[in-house]
C-alpha cells in the first residue's frame, strides 16, 4: 500500500503576532511547524505502515523553507519527501493549490491520500476535499480513527454530537483530526538518517497542469481584507447577596447560551 | 548540502522535555523517585545511544546533539539531565573510546537501546578530589581479576547494569597503578549499598557500590592495565561538558520561570518586571547564561573534533556554567520573594539542583586546578 500524506508548514499560532498597521500575520521570526492536523495524518500513515506495511511519502507545496517540515516528517519515519515548489505556483488559493498537489499525486501514484482536516493559518478545510475531486476518488473527512481491514480502510468520522464509521475502498482520500492522534516524536536515528535522504523537488515542468489553473491566475479567491477579531470586555459591578448574585450569574450565562 | 539533524534534534528534545519531563519534575523531586517512565520513553526514541555509531546499535549522532539533550532536559528537570549525562559521558563514551571491538559489540547495543543503563565508579570514601588515593583493589588471578572494596556517590547506581569501575592493580614508585574495568551488575559479589539522601537532583539515584570478591574476566579490562587513572581523567573531561550543559539548562529554566513570574506578580500597583531592579538583574543573568552557553559550545566542539584544548575547555565550561547556575537560581529565588522559597514554584528546586553542579565530576576548585595547571605548564 502506498500512502501519500499532504502536509503544510504553518506559523506556530501559539506564538503568533499581528502587525497592528497592516493587520496581517507577522511571519518574521515566528517559528514554523507542521500543521497539527497534517501531523496527525502523518501519524495515521506511520501507524498503518507499522501495522500492515505501507510506503509513506510526504508532499508539501511551498517555498524552499518548507523543506524543514518535510525533513521533520522523514525523521518521524516517512520514506520519501517531495517539495512542490515553483514560481508558477506562487499566489495559489486553495483551488489552485489542490490542482497542483493532485497533479503531483497523479504522477507519484497513491492508494491512500491522507490530509489534515484544515490548516491553523487558513482554516478553510478545502484543500483535502478538492484534491479528492481532482483525482476523482472517494473522500472521507474528519477522521478520528483509520484502520486497514481486509483490503479497505475503516474510518471513524467525528461529528460534534456523533460518530459515523464507514468502509471505503482504495484509492481514497481521508482528512484527519489532530485531536484523535498524538503524533510521535522524531526518532534520534531517523533524525540523523534524514540528512542522507534527498527531498525531491517537483516543479511546474514535472506535473501536468494548465498554467491558467494555477498561481494567481488560477485562483478565484480574492482576499479583500483581513481583520483581527476584537473582543470587548464589558465589566459590570454589582453589589448583591450570595443568592441574588448566583441567580444573576446563572441568568447571564443562560442568556448568552453558555449553559 | 545543508544538514538538518541538529536543528531537528533540538526541536524534538525541546518538545519532549516540555511535554514529558516538565510535568514530572516536581513529583520526582518530592518523592525522591527515579524517573523510570521518562527513561523508558527516552530509550524508545534512541536518546541513550545518541553518540553511538549505527554499527553498534546507536543513532549515529554527534556530541552537540547529546549535549543539547542534557541542556534541554535540565531546563525542566536536572535529575533527568544527569541520568542521561552519567550514562553517556561516563559509561558509553569510555567504552566507545577505549573499548575493544568485542567490548563495543557486547555492551554498546544494549546501552544504546536503553535496555541497560550505564554508570561510572571512581569516588571512594577517602578518594574524592584526591582521586589517586584509591583503595578498591583488583588482584590478577589466571584469566580474571578479583575486585574488592567500595565506591560512593555513584550516579545511576541500582538502575545501571554496566559500571566503569576504577581499581588499584599494583604499586608504582609514586602512588598506585590503576585499571579501569567494565563490571556487570549481575556479577556475583557486586551489590548496591546505601542510598544517599540529597539536597537536590533528588530523583537521581546516588548510592554506594560494594565489591566482595567480584570475579571480573580479563576481557572486561577497559584499555590497558595501568591506564585506569588516565581513562578516568579523560572520561571526566567529557563528563564535565555534560554537567556544564546540565548547569546551563538549570540556569535557563530558572530564568524562564522567573521572567514569567515577574510579569504576573504585582507589588505597589505594577508588575515586578516594571521595576528597574528586576530588569537589571534579569539582564545580568541572561548575559551570564549566554556566556556559559558559549563556553559549553566551545567545549562541545573540542570534544566533537578531538581538540587538544578539550581538558581546559571542559573545565572552563563546567566552572563557569555551574557558578552561573548557582548565581542565577539564587537570584531567581530572590526575585520570587517568599513564594520562591516555597516548593510551589520550580526555582526552589532549581536552586537546590544547581548546587551539585559545583561539586560533582570535579568541584569548582578542581576545575580551577585544571585550568591554572594548563596555564602554568606552558
Amino acid at each position: 500500500m502506498k500512502i501519500i500524506v499532504c502536509i503544510k508548514q504553518v506559523p506556530n499560532t501559539t506564538e503568533i503576532k499581528i502587525d497592528p498597521v497592516t493587520n496581517t500575520l507577522k511571519r518574521d521570526g515566528v517559528p514554523s511547524i507542521i500543521n497539527p492536523d497534517d501531523k496527525a495524518a502523518l501519524e495515521v500513515a506511520l501507524q498503518l505502515k507499522e501495522n500492515c506495511g505501507a510506503h509513506v511519502d510526504v508532499v508539501t507545496m511551498g517555498p524552499q523553507q518548507a523543506e524543514v517540515a518535510l525533513r521533520e516528517a522523514l525523521a518521524m519515519g516517512a520514506d520519501n519527501a517531495y517539495l512542490l515548489t515553483d514560481r508558477a505556483f506562487a499566489g495559489s488559493d486553495t483551488l489552485a493549490t489542490s490542482t497542483i498537489i493532485a497533479s503531483a499525486i497523479k504522477k507519484l501514484g497513491a492508494d491512500v491520500v491522507l490530509c489534515g482536516r484544515q490548516a491553523i493559518d487558513g482554516d478553510t478545510a478545502q484543500v483535502g476535499p478538492q484534491i479528492a475531486e481532482h483525482l476523482d476518488i472517494p473522500q472521507v473527512t474528519y477522521a478520528s480513527q483509520v484502520d486497514y481491514v481486509d483490503g479497505a480502510l475503516v474510518v471513524k468520522r467525528q461529528f460534534e454530537d456523533r460518530y459515523q464509521t464507514l468502509r471505503v475502498a482504495t484509492p481514497c482520500l481521508v482528512t484527519v483530526l489532530s485531536s484523535a492522534y498524538k503524533p510521535r516524536y522524531m526518532n534520534v536515528a531517523d533524525i540523523v538518517a534524514q540528512d542522507q535522504k534527498q527531498v525531491e523537488a517537483i516543479t511546474f515542468n514535472d506535473v501536468v497542469v494548465n498554467p491558467e489553473d494555477i498561481g494567481l491566475k488560477g485562483s478565484p479567491t480574492k482576499v479583500k481584507s483581513t481583520a483581527t477579531k476584537q473582543f470587548d470586555k464589558q465589566i459590570a459591578t454589582y453589589e448583591l447577596g450570595a443568592e441574588e448574585a448566583a441567580k444573576l450569574i446563572v441568568d447571564t450565562l443562560k442568556q448568552k447560551h453558555l449553559i | 548540502m545543508a544538514e538538518f539533524k541538529n536543528k531537528l534534534f533540538e526541536q524534538m528534545v525541546k518538545d519532549f522535555a516540555e511535554t514529558e519531563v516538565k510535568p514530572l519534575a516536581q513529583e520526582i523531586d518530592e518523592q525522591e523517585r527515579f524517573p523510570m517512565e521518562t527513561v523508558q520513553k527516552m530509550a524508545k526514541l534512541g536518546m541513550f545511544g545518541i553518540i553511538v555509531p549505527t554499527q553498534y546499535g546507536g543513532a549515529g549522532g554527534n556530541y552537540p546533539m547529546y549535549i543539547n539533550a542534557v541542556e534541554e532536559l535540565s531546563k525542566h528537570c536536572a535529575t533527568t539531565g544527569v541520568v542521561l549525562s552519567a550514562h553517556t559521558s561516563l559509561c558509553v563514551a569510555p567504552i566507545l573510546e577505549y573499548g575493544t571491538e568485542e567490548q563495543k559489540a557486547k555492551y554498546l547495543p544494549k546501552l544504546s537501546s536503553g535496555e541497560k543503563i550505564g554508570a561510572f565508579a571512581l569516588t571512594e570514601p577517602n578518594a574524592g578530589t584526591d582521586a589517586g588515593n584509591q583503595q578498591t583493589v583488583a588482584v590478577e588471578c589466571d584469566d580474571h581479576y578479583v575486585l574488592n572494596g567500595s565506591k560512593i556517590f555513584i550516579t545511576n547506581a541500582g538502575y545501571a547494569s554496566v559500571y566503569i569501575v576504577i581499581a588499584v592493580t599494583g604499586k608504582l614508585p609514586k602512588g598506585v597503578e590503576m585499571t579501569a574495568f567494565i563490571v556487570d551488575s549481575e556479577m556475583p559479589g557486586f551489590s548496591v549499598g546505601k542510598k544517599e539522601k540529597k539536597m537536590g537532583i533528588r530523583g537521581s539515584s546516588t548510592c554506594e557500590l560494594v565489591f566482595e570478591n567480584v570475579v571480573v574476566p580479563k576481557a572486561n579490562v577497559l584499555g590497558k592495565r595501568g591506564d585506569g587513572f588516565k581513562i578516568a581523567m579523560k572520561t571526566l573531561d567529557g563528563g564535565r561538558i555534560g554537567i556544564a550543559a546540565q548547569a546551563l539548562g538549570i540556569a535557563e529554566g530558572a530564568l524562564d520561570a522567573t521572567i514569567q513570574y515577574v510579569k504576573s506578580r504585582k507589588q505597589f500597583g505594577k508588575p515586578l518586571s516594571a521595576f528597574q531592579n528586576t530588569q537589571f538583574v534579569l539582564a545580568d543573568l541572561a548575559t551570564k547564561i549566554a556566556a556559559a552557553k558559549g563556553l559549553v559550545g566551545v567545549a562541545t566542539n573540542a570534544k566533537q573534533n578531538k581538540l587538544p584544548t578539550l581538558s581546559v575547555n571542559a573545565a572552563q565550561a563546567k566552572l563557569f556554567a555551574a557558578e552561573t547556575a548557582m548565581e542565577v537560581t539564587t537570584k531567581c529565588v530572590q526575585l520570587h520573594g517568599g513564594y520562591g522559597y516555597t516548593r510551589e514554584y520550580p526555582v526552589e528546586r532549581m536552586m537546590r539542583d544547581a548546587k551539585i553542579t559545583e561539586i560533582y565530576e570535579g568541584t569548582s576548585e578542581v576545575q580551577r586546578m585544571v585550568i591554572s595547571g594548563a596555564l602554568l605548564r606552558k
